[in-house]
């Protein structure tokens, strides 16, 4: 039966005279469409010269000419050498061993190389001394293919030549010494033995000369007070390896920490073994990696850690210092040390704090311990820098004391907390040369740039170590008109020898002691007995030997550091960002685009405040519609200089009334517009203290960020990643901390791995080979090497900003990073499975959702889990996604045609799209839209098109060519050939790739190890990827 | 195929009787010789070839100086006599050394490369060697000779056409026949009074009956359907598929004379077959490896390439000397280089992954399975369809080659159990799966 109601649209319907209803009855559109104005206009329409018809034929015409053309292969060249180099084989890689040492980041590294093309760089495994490459090192190869680098010498804006360069330097050089001025000589550290003795030769040439050098990020309160005690301006060499108990105060050692390269030390006693592993306490006020890998972590101010440092040092050796904490810090203080007096040599404690006695109080103690962690012999060099040396270069300059000043891999315009000052002082100078990469900021206000060349084009000799040596060779020519500095030190000096014959004699004389420089150079390490050393050593002062450390030392830093300890208001913390470090490589795309592994946000710095400081100052994180992240804006102020409209992101784990700044973002020369990103916290840096007392007010606006991971808890799903502690390893079975999930199966519970519960058929994969990948969660510290290795070695894009908020990274291997919202991941849980009923889910899932103010971190690396029942494969309409015997699930490019089906239905989530073409795209402007910048490709890796799904592929074309090489050479495959790019690059040993139907392997071991878990294990899929439990040393001494 | 062959079968008439008359016209300046020089230029040949060929020509500078009549301009320029030139050729060393003017002024003036010695030789040898040098190149009688046999050669290509022609005769033979008996049996037709039925008049004309019939015209759409369907797939599956393609190349090339007739190995140029995955295409030193020595090539080949392919040969290499900046009347290279920019035939997608290392090297495959005949193309072609159909048809139907390969042992044995079969086919041992070729 039909109703007679009478539906009305709005109130005006019910006015029954309304001539608005009337006309909107007659009419569809309130507003006439303007068809008469573009149809009725005859002149105009008659005027065009295209008409309606001529349009269609153009549009036939051009469809078919272009379906015609598309019939009609192009013609391709192909131009063989005229005299091809005997090294090269076209299509076959040379390797090369040799050296980053940007100033920033020191390591020995292979170069690999294709058709004479640097196109990655890995890790140099003879060079277990000087660490592993870390993220930027494996991204520092686009600097070399980085399109805004100087081609060619510049003076004053337009380019000249070498020659003119030479002569009118030297001359004005000569006219400064003739008139007996001052030169000064402003360089990063170098550590290298040959450049130095090059300065030493300059110096004697033009007398008065000052050699000044410059760390951006200082460490010259480290290197002052291991002068103080040791003689030397140097660094002590710490093996994490070698401790159980690890105490840091404020030092982030698996970031950029006096230099770096301890982590794969520290990863290697982080794995259970024996039922040990080293226990480590973090005291700390910026969320740090390595807060985030320690068993525990202590949020504090750095006033709190000067005065937790001192009295650590009290409870252990005995002597007493004043101050006093608070009670629960003093707790941990107070158990950290009992851990320390316990495990007495095997402990051993770092701090970051930039305080003369911080540092001191830190030797002593090491030293008293007798730790067999410190090494105060084998010197780290890596760091030289002079703050006060540096301050008194710019009173000097703005005096007119300086006549000239060479400059070489530093940017103080950039980097300096007073630019302004060091700007008027360069006004003043005569001559100003800047050897730089990029016409930067410092470089384009001096008069002369010498382009130099990328590391990868330049000889070069380091003691990153006492006694331990590396060498820098060439892996390309030059591929600008460069000249390195030393080069021209070696002309301005008169030394006529190449400077690679400069380092050889110099080696030969002093370094090598009768060994092959050849072979030296092959290697591109050489470690020599330090008691051996040469005399070539020019600046460092003789070394007096340690003193004996039988006696109880005074204590009068660790008084003094308690003493000096005052909390004032907010602190704010500068730090080093691990995608970013000090600036140098802000114009590289790859690392732009890395995401934080702590905040997991990309292209931006940010002011991290904790969350109890962010709700006092009314500063908001909020997630919105579109799935991004939006942070206010703060203006942060420093002695008067303030930074404004900072982001802000709410960090967890952030000390209250501190919050943290990264160094190297907000630069505005030789850098695209893409790549400005960030703001300058350098200008905040005064006097060289990473810590400053800071005043903090909201600004308007919201900050845009292209965070990756919105979602930072796990809400008590523990079988994301399972987590055990150590006591509980050792004494209970594996099924109470590592059991596999059981289905219900006729009302029997039978474990997912069976066969019975699977509905599918499984594939016999015993022959041939298996390829697993395992990923020890203890030991990986969340670096980000293996993103960066992975974007390098399998042509992975980079999307930009805007596209990274909208999810759309393609990164291959992605970082996960989670919080705890209670104390501890097992708080969670226990939470978890503690909800019920409906109301008590909403609010307390709810609850869960947020971090805790100090949680427990975790890294999980996650890349495609080459499932065995791989649920996308079945969803492919084309089968472009299958599997291979091999346990790889291949994905065939060119087969895919887009539906992303295969996405939706991955349960890691880890299959990527290409959205747009971001090759030869001009709105993606990165190192893939330049003919230089594509030179860094591999060629043995399809690069994707619009419209096509991508994921890891477990480096099948590293696999393949391992399995070829055997081949050719008829023989098995070893243990320890395959190797994927991560696992390459992968310093730590968290990432173990192989054969696991080779049973001797070690991945084969690995996958039957008690702690082996497959990520969702429940949902069947039968991963390839094996992750291994982590094990969390909570032991209480 | 077939006209390659016959290409093929003429170049070896053609040779033959090069050499034939070659054999014959020496012998007849032998003869002449004989009475002069009393020297024998047909071993003299051979002794040239065999010691002299590698530094000298007859007519043109190479490492050393030409050498057609030398032992007369010596004597009329020099003043030296046989006497001479035996100590030069059995130890010009020794000749340099021993201060005479002559040999020193040739050495400097040769780069200072000291020739070999030769002691060897007997004073009969270097009296051969020397009337060979003395005798007039026979080269014009031999280009009339090609032409000859070149005619002959056309007509043994002509024979395909004689026997079309013959079938033609024989059928329009046939065809009269048949005309013949149909009007005889007409005759007696009309001899036997039996009537002969004429075509009805009003019968439809046959299209209008094939209209009519739509069950037949259904039929014959369907038919032609099916059949533009055919073509145009076939057209379809052809596009991107460069089969036969050859390009003109910037210097004519000839596999045919280099691995054909000269039975160079593929390998030998292209030796980065064996490691990598591309073939490479050879780089301008390894020409330079015999084309250092090779600046011409024989009379009888560079006639047949004008007449046969319409190419100067010699005018080629002089292409590959200006491009590698090789200064013929020095020996030396001048450094002024210009690379070739050939143009690549086998373009396989970017998309696929093809390792010349695996096939040549691990799998043994000849080149000749993929690139065809390339000892018979004068000019280099697509010989393969280089489709993924074709590729792995070929994994199908190959067997992997596992003999004395440590890598195959362990997984032939058990695959070949789990398979039931002695040999497995490389699709057997995985070579199908996709992310085998396409990452």
């Amino acid at each position: 039966m039909s109703s007679n109601k009478k539906y009305w649209k709005s109130v005006e319907e019910l006015n029954e005279n309304s001539s608005i209803v009337e006309t909107l009855q007659q009419n569809e559109f309130v507003e006439e469409i303007p068809t008469d104005e573009f149809l009725g206009d005859k002149a105009s329409l008659e005027s065009s010269s295209t008409s309606r018809r001529d349009f269609l034929k153009y549009v036939g015409f051009s469809t078919a000419a272009a379906s015609l053309a598309a019939c009609e292969g192009p013609v391709i060249k192909s131009i063989p050498y005229v005299v091809q180099p005997k090294e090269i084989i076209p299509g076959v890689a040379n390797y090369y061993a040799t050296t980053i040492a940007d100033g920033y980041d020191f390591a020995s590294i292979l170069v690999k190389t294709r058709e004479g093309r640097p196109i990655k760089i890995e890790n140099n495994t003879d060079a277990a001394t000087n660490g592993m490459a870390n993220a930027r090192v494996h991204a520092s190869i686009l600097g070399l293919y980085d399109s805004l680098r100087v081609k060619a010498p510049m003076k004053e804006g337009s380019e000249i030549s070498w020659d003119t360069f030479m002569s009118e330097t030297t001359s004005k050089l000569d006219a400064i010494k003739a008139e007996g001025k001052e030169i000064a000589i402003l360089t990063q550290t170098f550590a290298s033995p040959s450049t130095r003795n090059l300065i030493a030769d300059f110096k004697e040439v033009f007398t008065n000369v000052r050699h000044v050098e410059y760390d951006a990020i200082s460490e010259s309160k480290t290197l002052a007070a291991f002068q103080a005690k040791y003689g030397e301006r140097a660094m002590a060499n710490y093996d994490f390896s070698k401790a159980s108990t690890i105490v840091s105060v404020g030092a982030d050692f698996l970031g950029d920490w006096q230099g770096g390269g301890y982590e794969s030390g520290y990863a290697k006693n982080r794995i259970p073994a024996n039922g040990k592993m080293s226990r480590h306490i973090q005291f700390e006020a910026n969320m740090s990696l390595s807060g985030a890998n320690a068993d525990m972590r202590v949020p504090m101010t750095v006033a709190e850690q000067k005065l937790a440092l001192a009295k650590l040092y009290s409870y252990v050796t005995g002597s007493a210092v004043g101050g006093s904490l608070p009670e629960a810090l003093d707790k941990a203080v107070r158990s950290a040390a009992s851990e320390i007096s316990k495990a007495g040599s095997n402990a051993v404690v770092v701090t970051g704090l930039q305080d003369v006695n911080a540092q001191t109080v830190v030797l002593e103690l090491n030293e008293y311990l007798k730790s067999k962690a410190f090494d105060p012999k084998t010197t780290v060099k890596t760091r030289r820098g002079d703050d006060n040396q540096v301050m008194r270069l710019i009173k000097d300059m703005k005096a007119g004391k300086v006549a000239a000043i060479i400059m070489a891999g530093v940017n103080p315009m950039y980097t300096l907390p007073n630019s302004s000052d060091f700007a008027e002082g360069l006004k003043k100078t005569e001559l100003s040369i800047a050897f730089s990469m990029k016409e930067d900021e410092t470089a384009s206000e001096c008069q002369y740039i010498a382009a130099t060349p990328h590391y990868l084009e330049s000889w070069g000799d380091y003691e990153f170590k006492k006694g331990h040596y590396s060498v820098m060779q060439p892996t390309i020519r030059p591929l600008f008109d460069t000249k390195q500095f030393q080069e021209v030190l070696m002309g301005w000096t008169a030394n006529e020898q190449t400077y690679r014959d400069y380092i050889k004699q110099i080696w030969s004389e002093d370094i090598l002691n009768g060994e092959s420089f050849n072979k030296a150079v092959q290697d591109g390490v050489f470690v020599s007995s330090y008691d051996e050393m040469g005399a070539y050593d020019i600046l460092d002062g003789n070394n007096s030997e340690a003193e004996d450390s039988e006696e109880v030392p005074s204590g009068n830093a660790a008084r003094a550091l308690a003493a000096s300890s005052k909390s004032n208001g907010m602190e704010l913390i500068l730090y080093p960002k691990v995608g970013m470090g000090d600036g140098q490589q802000a114009n590289n795309p790859w690392l732009q685009e890395f995401p934080d592994p702590i905040t997991r946000t990309s292209w931006d710095n940010y002011l991290t405040v904790s969350k109890s400081d962010a709700d006092a100052m009314g500063l908001v994180n909020e997630n919105v519609a579109n799935g991004g992240l939006n942070g206010s804006y703060a203006n942060v102020t420093v002695n008067g200089t303030t930074v404004s409209n900072v982001p802000v992101i709410i960090q967890p784990g952030q000390a209250k009334g501190t919050v943290g700044l990264a160094f190297g973002y907000g630069k505005t020369k030789g850098l695209k517009e893409e790549m400005q990103t960030g703001v300058n916290a350098y200008p905040l840096y005064q006097n060289f203290s990473s810590v400053q007392n800071v005043s903090i007010e909201k600004a308007s606006g919201m900050h845009e960020f292209a965070c990756v991971q919105l979602h930072n808890t796990l809400m008590g799903r523990g079988d994301i990643i399972k987590e055990t502690t150590l006591e509980i390893f050792n004494t209970k079975d594996k099924e109470y901390w590592n059991a596999v999930p059981k289905v219900s199966k006729d009302h029997i519970e039978t474990p997912v791995t069976s066969p019975d519960v699977d509905i599918w058929d499984s594939f016999d994969r015993s022959i041939g080979h298996h390829f697993n990948l395992s990923i020890d969660l203890n030991a990986c510290t969340g670096c980000g090497a293996c993103v960066i290795a992975c974007h390098a070695e399998n042509n992975v894009p980079v999307v930009g900003k805007s596209e990274m908020r909208r999810s759309r990274d393609m990164h291959w291997l992605r970082i996960d990073r989670y919080y705890s919202s209670q104390e501890s991941f097992e708080g969670d849980n226990e939470k978890k499975d503690n909800i019920s009923g409906l109301s008590s889910s909403l609010s307390e899932f709810g609850e869960m959702e947020n971090p805790a103010d100090n949680p427990q971190v975790a890294f999980q690396p996650v890349m495609c889990q080459h499932c065995n029942h791989a649920p996308c494969e079945t969803v492919c309409p084309v089968a472009a996604t299958v599997h291979s015997r091999q346990g790889q699930n291949h994905m065939a490019y060119n087969r895919c045609v887009g539906t992303r089906y295969c996405a939706n239905n991955c349960p890691y989530k880890v299959r990527r799209f290409n959205w747009f073409l971001y090759n030869k795209n001009d709105e993606f402007d990165y190192y893939m839209n330049d003919d230089l910048g594509r030179m860094v490709l591999n060629p043995d890796v399809t690069v994707r098109s619009r419209g096509v799904m991508e994921k890891c592929s477990f480096c099948i074309q590293k696999t393949q060519k391992t399995i070829l090489d055997a081949k050719r050479a008829g023989r098995p495959v070893e243990d320890g050939e395959f190797q994927t790019a991560c696992s390459a690059a992968c310093g730590n040993g968290a990432m173990v790739f192989g054969d696991i139907n080779d049973k001797s392997s070690k991945i084969a071991e690995l996958k039957e190890d008690d702690r082996a878990y497959h990520l969702l294990e429940h949902v069947g899929t039968k991963p390839n990827v094996v992750y291994q439990t982590k094990v969390r040393n909570t032991a209480k001494a | 195929m077939k006209h390659v062959i016959y290409r093929n079968l003429t170049s070896k008439i053609l040779s033959f009787g090069f050499i034939f008359f070659l054999t014959f016209s020496i012998s007849i300046n032998a003869q002449e010789e004989t009475a002069e020089a009393a020297g024998d230029p047909v071993n003299g040949k051979s002794l040239f070839n065999a010691n002299c060929a590698a530094c000298h020509r007859l007519n043109k500078p190479m490492t050393g100086p030409a050498l057609a009549n030398v032992e007369q301009r010596l004597y009329e320029e020099e003043g030296l006599d046989r006497e001479w030139l035996n100590k030069w050729i059995r130890n010009s060393a020794g000749l340099i050394s021993s201060g005479d003017a002559y040999a020193n002024k040739v050495y400097n003036e040769w780069n200072q490369v000291a020739m070999n010695a030769f002691p060897q030789l007997s004073d009969q040898d270097i009296s051969d060697i020397l009337a060979y040098t003395a005798a007039p190149p026979p080269a014009p009688a031999v280009a009339e000779t090609a032409v000859a046999e070149q005619a002959g050669g056309a007509q043994g290509g002509i024979s395909n056409e004689i026997i079309l022609g013959a079938l033609a005769v024989l059928f329009g033979l046939l065809a009269m026949a048949l005309i013949v008996v149909k009007r005889t049996l007409n005759r007696f037709a009309e001899a036997k009074g039996i009537p002969v039925v004429e075509e009805d008049e009003k019968r439809l004309p046959l299209w209008k009956a094939f209209v009519q019939n739509q069950f037949l015209v259904l039929v014959t759409s369907i038919f032609f359907l099916l059949g533009s369907a055919y073509f145009v797939y076939g057209y379809l599956m052809q596009v991107g598929v460069d089969q036969g393609y050859e390009p003109v190349q910037p210097i004519h090339y000839s596999h045919r004379i280099h691995a054909g007739e000269n039975g160079i190995d593929c390998k030998y140029c292209h030796s980065s077959a064996r490691v990598s995955k591309h073939s490479g295409i050879p780089s301008l030193n390894i020409c330079m490896n015999c084309h250092k020595a090779i600046g011409q090539v024989a009379e009888a080949t560079q006639q047949e390439g004008i007449n046969e392919y319409g190419v100067d040969y010699n005018a080629e290499i002089q292409k590959l000397y200006k491009a590698v900046g090789w200064d013929e009347s020095t020996q030396s290279y001048t450094g002024e280089t210009s690379p070739v920019e050939w143009i690549r035939i086998h373009n396989l997608p970017d998309l696929a992954y093809f390792n010349h290392a695996q096939h040549v090297s691990v799998a043994g495959v000849e080149c000749q399975t993929c690139h065809g005949p390339v000892e018979e193309m004068e000019i280099m072609y697509q010989h393969a369809p280089l489709t993924m159909g074709w590729c792995i048809n070929c994994h199908r139907e190959t067997n992997v080659n596992v003999q004395d390969n440590g890598y195959y042992a362990k997984i032939h044995e058990e695959l070949s159990k789990k398979y039931g079969v002695e040999q497995l086919t490389a699709a057997q041992m995985g070579g199908l799966e996709c992310g085998k070729c396409h990452y």
